[in-house]
């Protein structure tokens, strides 16, 4: 029997695979096609402390094998979310991973107290990354003085791990990464969206009312993939990986490239059963090549010089 | 809500740019309800990469059909799916149209715009079990986009056509067709599905002869269960005006809920 746990120091997951904030709603949506007590975790969409209406549409334009949106972080807020939501996926033995936002850094704080006295929740992940809420994908996830004054204020006010969320529109996404590091932040998930644009020649003018959005999808997979790497080997604390992944060998890529973890995003929507395929996928990687515990793949990517 | 990797393309008739497949789903089949639609795979590549929503043209004990326009990647490789070809769809979804609402009423108008009679065929036999007159408009730009004439005409329902280019029926648009038989069919409902501007032509209409209106919303979806949050609308609910996801409370939605943009 494969052991799939994953130890993320702060938390020990069944397995390595999580479903992706933005993509997998507030979990219970997947319940008529999954058993959530099977996946490693789910972050739930991203929750401001008041109700957010959202952008206007068109929110979504698919590319070559990518998808662009421009939600707008539209949701329910935390007090709705502690009333009808978090009651329901208590009931789940998978790790429950709140998606924290803000305006600015008190109300990343604000909602970080608030659900501090709600039970039911593993971590936190802080969105500091989402391209497509300010005008001109600007986020604090650009700026390494920025990440670290966000990351130090939750942390301070947090009674519970915080996984930082980067973003991938830097230069340097390990300079970023130290910075969360060095505030206190218990991991990093990386990455989120990559800022784009689509264009409508007909009419000349951008596919998203929003203008910019952010690309997800298998197109993004090699560069996502590229930043775990550049990232996993430098930082302390675990890397969970994401972008791109549709299959388990897509989430054995990460596993070598260092991610402890990894999150599916862009894929439960084409397949609302993907996390699952995945896990399975998982598990007969392992048995055929026996391999007693998975945790046991994680860094391994040969990179001696000879080909 | 079903996911069904397995449905079976059992029959598919073609015009040039309009295809009808019937699909075997016998666990799907009988929970969809008329203005439900499916989520369907086109591709098991990546591109496209999402599902493509379509509305159910008709669902028996064991069969769904769907009827779509070849407009881009995705609905082009539908229809070149053949018989004995396995599809990988997910529903019934969202909500359709409410029978009831026309309930002790005569006559229910039901208005397709191009497309979007697609829902209306499966509406119409509802209808007409409930023992309600279902008068069906079929409008388009031209008589080669009423593919689906003759099959409404054989199953005996009362049609009325409009094209813009005269080449069929009433020369014009639906909507206007519509407004000149209003007075004589005195529908007790309009159901209606189609471009937005007509949808919002028939939300006024209907608005000034305080008839109840049902209009189906087309929106780019990108899962179509609720997920993504990509496919919202401007909808009136307990007061509040939201943007409104259409997987989940439409695609048919009363029409005097509708904000217009």
């Amino acid at each position: 029997m494969t052991d799939l746990s994953v130890d993320l120091d702060f938390c020990t997951l069944k397995n390595p695979v999580i479903a992706a904030s933005g993509t997998f709603g507030y979990g219970l949506e997947f319940t008529p096609f999954i058993d959530l007590n099977r996946l490693g975790g789910l972050v739930v969409k991203g929750l401001y402390f008041s109700p957010r209406p959202g952008n206007p549409p068109p929110r979504l334009v698919e590319t070559a094998s990518g998808l662009i949106n421009a939600i707008g972080l539209q949701g329910i807020g935390v007090h709705k979310f502690a009333e009808d939501v978090l009651p329901q996926l208590r009931a789940y033995d998978t790790a429950i991973i709140i998606n924290v936002c803000g305006n600015h850094n008190e109300e990343y704080a604000a909602v970080v107290e608030f659900l501090d006295t709600q039970e039911g929740i593993t971590a936190y992940e802080l969105n500091i990354s989402c391209p497509n809420v300010e005008k001109g994908g600007q986020c604090p996830a650009l700026n390494p003085d920025l990440t670290y004054a966000i990351v130090k204020l939750v942390k301070d006010t947090s009674v519970r791990p915080v996984i930082t969320k980067l973003s991938p529109n830097v230069s340097d996404i390990v300079e970023i990464a130290l910075s969360a590091q060095e505030a206190g932040s218990d991991a990093l998930s990386m990455v989120n969206t990559f800022l784009a644009l689509a264009v409508d020649m007909e009419t000349k003018r951008p596919k998203l009312s929003n203008i910019l959005g952010g690309l997800s999808g298998p197109a993004i997979k090699p560069l996502a993939l590229r930043m775990v790497y550049q990232t996993a080997c430098r930082v302390r604390i675990p890397v969970i990986g994401l972008g791109g992944i549709m299959s388990s060998t897509d989430a054995l890529e990460y596993l070598i490239c260092g991610a402890k973890a990894i999150e599916v995003g862009t894929a439960n929507f084409i397949d609302p059963q993907a996390t699952v395929n995945i896990i399975d996928g998982l598990r007969q990687h392992c048995e055929k090549n026996n391999i007693a515990r998975i945790e046991s793949l994680i860094g391994t990517l040969d990179i001696q010089q000879e080909f | 809500m079903l996911k069904d990797t397995k449905a079976i393309i059992t029959k598919k008739q073609s015009w040039p740019h309009y295809v009808l497949l019937s699909i075997s789903s016998p666990q799907m089949a009988p929970q969809t309800q008329p203005g439900q639609f499916i989520m369907v795979r086109t591709s098991q590549d990546f591109h496209p990469l999402l599902r493509r929503p379509l509305s159910v043209f008709h669902a028996g004990e064991t069969h769904i059909e769907i009827f779509f326009q070849m407009v881009g990647i995705g609905t082009r490789l539908l229809g070149k799916m053949e018989p004995g070809n396995e599809l990988d769809i997910i529903g019934p979804l969202g909500k359709g149209f409410t029978l009831d609402t026309a309930d002790n009423r005569k006559t229910a108008a039901l208005v397709g715009g191009g497309r979007g009679i697609a829902p209306l065929f499966f509406l119409a036999h509802r209808l007409c079990d409930r023992g309600i007159e279902a008068h069906m408009y079929y409008g388009a730009k031209s008589l080669a986009d009423l593919p689906l004439k003759k099959k409404i005409e054989e199953n005996r329902f009362a049609l009325s056509c409009a094209t813009e280019d005269g080449s069929f029926g009433f020369k014009g648009l639906i909507t206007e067709k519509l407004e000149s038989d209003l007075d004589d069919l005195q529908p007790g409902i309009i159901y209606a599905c189609g471009p937005e501007a007509m949808l919002k032509t028939i939300a006024q209409t209907a608005s000034k002869r305080d008839t109840p209106a049902e209009l189906s919303l087309e929106s780019m979806m990108g899962c179509g269960f609720g997920a993504c949050w990509g496919c919202v609308k401007k909808i009136k609910k307990q007061g509040e005006i939201n943007w409104t996801k259409i997987c989940e409370e439409g695609p048919v939605v009363a029409a005097d809920k509708i904000v217009w943009e």
